[in-house]
């Protein structure tokens, strides 16, 4: 991979005859140590651990979800709503400072997924995943001209966004997130019991499994790899252990929907945040059950007859790391990069997009934390990496945020690209220690 | 707001109306509208228990998710509509100033027709709105043609 790249580079510079000297050209991708983009003088607003430097590669470019990073440093990023008739930006740096100065649009839809493989970028709608034939330089060739790899997935607004990774079998994977918030006969409504059993399932709640290089594949050609996930934006393919993994959005408001076995309090603190490392066949529980990091058990849903204390779940897969309630997790990417210190190798990076249901509480979430792995296992505490992306203030409600952390990617060099889809800033995360 | 009395044209004419801030004496034909501070402070009671998690306590929303409570046409606009979003819940793709929103609003229509007028009085004069306040008898009326 790194001898591709570089031959890459080496043949475009070649080609356009410039003068560039970005920093993939400068240090070579993958080359271990200091980045050479400078970082903002104050580090685009981030606080980082001793060592690392940010910047802000772009700014205001609509609400920005998920994000990919080309071999030579281009970026593409995909918007929840199309701006411009654009639904996916390629961002380019041309004279290496680190700062987008070129930029261009295509796809006419709102969106969240996009992922780089191979020769095509992959990118979805909220129904449809599509392919874009990439060029040598990782440049899509006829952005008008999609192909359908699948259409029809499931849209019935709530948890709509569609999220993407590729494994290095053929294999696309793709969440189709619950139409609902934990089965109720009547979603989000007090005292509504569970549908047993939940119907939802059938078609949502879970990981879908396609072939990458076949089109127009719809719903039936496809396997449900893994069930009983109510909603997943961030996932990724842990290559060291060539395996899913995957954070859900863990199911909301406990108090509002059973008063009088929950309390405000523990409602904005239940239930955990989960990663899951899936095989084909996972079942992960929802809706039937809940997990409680405080005694670290799998609770039965109160929609099913749970009451706080009793457990449930037997058979359903256990977290791999379980994080506070409601935070949203938006983002995972396992870094694979050499820039970084030794101990990020093969970790897991998670963007909170920032909690909502933790009223009356303050929000919480909106930052992007590291989980050490040694062997496809967390080997320490999960700890923020990134944080200040809401600004100075406690963040009471959403809205109070200014900037949402949503979508992760790693560059070419190992710098760690993020998303805010509130303002639509770019970020890229850098070590800057030599 | 203590001496202004907020007072609603005498009809509700198209689905958007205007609502007119005059100086007292209200129109004859209109109803008695100030909100007063008890209707505010109980329907404040009753949108912190029931409308607090998705519209958030300055009512701003969630971005994506739950939309604003602030001057959209739906808290300002037509009380029969107003009404019936709460007494149906909505779930429909629609622009509401500006943004798109995505998850369901559940009925509400457990609440009794005095809480129902009392949450909308509040909303429609707080957060930065002011529009006349919803009486018990115009949720009734909502809730019998709904029937
Ligand atoms: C579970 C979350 C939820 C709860 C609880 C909820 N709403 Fe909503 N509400 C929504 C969503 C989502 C929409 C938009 C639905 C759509 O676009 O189809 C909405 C729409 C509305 C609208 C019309 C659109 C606008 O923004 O003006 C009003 C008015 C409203 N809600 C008031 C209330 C009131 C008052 C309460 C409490 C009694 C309440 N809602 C409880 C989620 C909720």
């Amino acid at each position: 991979m790194p001898m591709q790249t570089t031959s890459k580079v080496l043949l475009m510079s070649v080609i356009a005859m410039t003068t560039i000297t970005s920093s993939v050209f400068a240090g070579g991708p993958d080359k271990p140590g200091a980045s050479v983009v400078k970082p903002d003088a104050d580090n685009a607003g981030l606080k980082l651990p001793a060592g690392f430097g940010a910047l802000k590669v772009a700014e205001g470019l609509g609400r920005t979800r998920h994000i990919a990073v080309t071999n030579n440093g281009s970026i593409y990023v995909k918007l929840d709503r199309a701006k411009n008739n654009n639904g996916i930006l390629f961002l380019q740096d041309t004279n290496g400072d680190g700062k987008v100065d070129k930029q261009s649009g295509f796809g006419n839809y709102g969106g969240t997924g996009i992922y780089v493989k191979g020769d095509y970028l992959y990118a979805t709608s909220n129904e449809n995943i599509y392919r874009y034939k990439l060029d040598a330089q990782q440049q899509v060739t006829d952005p008008a001209n999609p192909e359908t790899v699948v259409s029809g997935l499931l849209d019935r607004r709530q948890h709509e966004s569609k999220s993407i990774v590729l494994d290095d079998a053929g294999n696309i994977y793709v969440n189709v997130g619950a139409y609902s918030n934990s089965c109720q006969t009547q979603d989000r409504t007090q005292g509504s019991l569970g549908m047993q059993p939940c119907p939802v399932l059938d078609s949502a709640g879970g990981i879908w499994q396609f072939k990458a290089d076949k089109l127009n594949q719809a719903y039936g050609d496809g396997v449900r790899y893994a069930t009983g996930l109510r909603n997943v934006v961030g996932l990724d393919w842990n290559k060291s252990q060539n395996q899913l993994f995957v954070m859900q959005h863990g199911r909301d408001q406990l108090h509002d929907l059973f008063p009088s076995l929950y309390t405000e309090k523990q409602s904005a603190d239940l239930p955990a945040e989960c990663m899951y490392a899936l095989k084909q066949g996972s079942d992960c529980g929802w809706p039937y059950i809940y997990y409680d990091p405080f005694t670290n058990r799998k609770m039965l849903a109160p929609e099913y007859g749970g009451d706080g204390k009793k457990t449930g779940g037997e058979t359903a897969e256990n977290p791999v790391v379980a994080f506070p309630a409601h935070m949203a997790p938006n983002g995972l990417l396992f870094y694979t990069g050499t820039q970084f210190p030794e101990k990020y190798r093969n970790g897991a990076f998670i963007a909170f997009h920032g909690s909502w249901n933790r009223s009356p509480e303050n929000q919480a979430g909106y930052y992007v934390v590291f989980v050490p792995f040694k062997d496809g296992k967390p080997s320490g505490k999960w700890e923020v990496f990134a944080d200040g992306f809401a600004g100075p203030g406690p963040v009471k409600s959403p809205g109070d945020a200014q900037h949402r952390p949503c979508g992760l990617a790693q560059g070419p060099d190992g710098s760690l690209y993020v998303t805010d889809d509130a303002k639509g800033t770019v970020y890229r995360i850098v070590y800057k220690a030599k | 707001m203590g001496k202004w009395i907020l007072a609603v044209m005498p009809l509700l004419i198209a689905g958007l109306c205007v609502t007119a801030q005059v100086k007292k004496p209200a129109k004859p034909t209109a109803k008695p509208v100030a909100a007063s501070s008890a209707t505010i402070a109980r329907g404040k009671a009753l949108y912190r228990q029931y409308c607090i998690s998705c519209h958030q306590e300055n009512g701003s929303g969630v971005p994506r998710m739950n939309p604003p409570l602030i001057k959209t046409e739906y808290v300002l606009g037509d009380k029969t509509r107003l009404i019936g979003i709460l007494l149906n819940g909505f779930n429909e793709d629609v622009e509401i100033n500006g943004d798109y929103y995505s998850n369901p609003m559940p009925s509400q229509a457990a609440l009794k027709d005095q809480e129902i007028a009392d949450i909308l009085s509040y909303v429609r004069n707080s957060f930065g709105n002011k529009a006349s306040t919803v009486s018990a008898a115009e949720v009734t009326t909502v809730r019998e043609a709904k029937k």
